[in-house]
């Protein structure tokens, strides 16, 4: 990894085209979450670290694993920031570093059963893996 | 009419009731969907990341493929409905997504956006309209309380999905009542349902399923209906509540129009 953690938060902020200044700290993102309970680095929390470049924290952040891409943070923020499009272009900034795979296709019989659709598949190695 | 239609990977394995009873009930309802060929599954989920362009070219292929037969392009699935709209939406409107997906393809003309895309839902509320789906129910599902699921991906974000209030949809439950049965509305219908994180994370998809469940059961739902083969599976095999019956909203349409449903 070349890139200073200034570099690595304006590469989040252009791949994922939020303007993190535009955040007010309401906190609706949050409180809209599903995953909240679960979360180590909270939706709300997630701008502020980019906005501060504190992106080492958000990379080691088991958050990045737990977002649903429900898009009610992105429905509900009055602000228009979409906190899940930070959370995944840091998911992706990690994934695309070898070994930062979440899900091994060596997991995946044990993981099976007769009803799982192609859809859950397809969607947890979209997320979870280059 | 002829509309035509992508099924998706799981259309073709897992949920193919959801996909038969679409076709024999569109087949009775005086329209036809008509499989493009040779389409690719979508990903089942839409790339966020503006540098992401070859995770959307499979939904690129399928709606030029729409354009080059002159027809509008009808989905089931709601992760198929929800990636397609929003790479359309894209194309539309997103310059360097569209020069970089097309510069890839070097399309005979290039695409851009000009494909409809319409969930199953939306054709038979907007082209087939709800009264007269209602004239054609011959077997009417007097009765039942049933509770329509909308899960997220077919209604968020609202901007561009633009398929009902994403708060307070209706369009199920309009459909619901088209069809003889109560609607009944509880609050959890449009929260998630866990999606993908199903796979590893089981416990939170099954406390976020437990909350649907008893909310729908709290409001006196006796059956679910839902759009989407992943909320289906997490609905089913998820949490530790008592369950209600989940089924396609397909299946309960080609029940209500006396479609054998064996």
């Amino acid at each position: 990894m070349l890139r200073t953690e200034r570099e690595q938060a304006e590469l989040i902020k252009e791949i994922s085209g939020v303007n993190t200044k535009k955040c007010m700290k309401c906190g609706k993102c949050s409180a809209s979450c599903p995953a909240y309970e679960e979360m180590d680095i909270r939706p709300h929390q997630f701008v502020s670290y980019v906005q501060n470049g504190d992106v080492s924290a958000l990379l080691k952040s088991k958050s990045i694993w737990k977002c649903l891409s429900c898009f009610a943070c992105v429905e509900r923020c009055p602000r228009d920031v979409k906190p899940a499009k930070l959370i995944e272009a840091v998911r992706l900034m990690v994934i695309r570093q070898r070994g930062g795979n979440y899900l091994s296709p060596d997991e995946v019989p044990e993981l099976l059963d007769e009803e799982l659709p192609q859809q859950l598949l397809a969607s947890a190695f979209r997320k979870y893996s280059k | 009419m002829v509309y035509s239609y992508y099924p998706g990977c799981t259309l073709k394995n897992k949920a193919q009731d959801l996909d038969r009873y679409a076709r024999m009930s569109a087949e009775a309802l005086g329209f036809t969907l008509e499989e493009i060929e040779e389409w690719q599954c979508c990903g089942a989920v839409y790339p966020q990341a503006s540098d992401e362009i070859a995770t959307k070219l499979s939904a690129v292929r399928a709606l030029n493929d729409a354009k080059e037969k002159g027809q509008d392009l009808v989905t089931l699935c709601s992760g198929c409905h929800h990636v397609i709209k929003r790479v359309n939406d894209d194309m539309r409107n997103v310059e360097d997504i569209r020069t970089r997906a097309n510069n890839y393809l070097a399309l005979a003309e290039p695409y851009e956006g000009e494909t409809e895309v319409l969930h199953f839902l939306e054709v038979l509320r907007d082209r087939v309209g709800f009264e007269a789906l209602r004239e054609k129910v011959v077997n009417p599902l007097t009765g039942r309380k049933i509770g329509a699921y909308y899960g997220c991906m077919l209604l968020r974000p609202s901007g561009v999905m633009a398929f009902d209030d994403p708060e307070n949809p209706r369009i199920m439950e309009d459909f619901i009542r088209a069809l003889g049965a109560e609607a009944v509305v509880y609050p959890y219908r449009n929260e998630c349902c866990g999606g993908y994180i199903s796979l590893k994370e089981k416990a939170l998809a099954g406390s976020l399923v437990d909350q649907v469940m008893e909310s729908a059961r709290d409001k006196g739902a006796e059956e679910l209906i839902t759009a989407c083969p992943l909320c289906l599976y997490n609905l089913k095999n998820s949490g530790a509540a008592k369950k209600l019956p989940v089924r396609y909203l397909t299946e309960i349409l080609a029940e209500a129009l006396g479609l054998s449903t064996k």
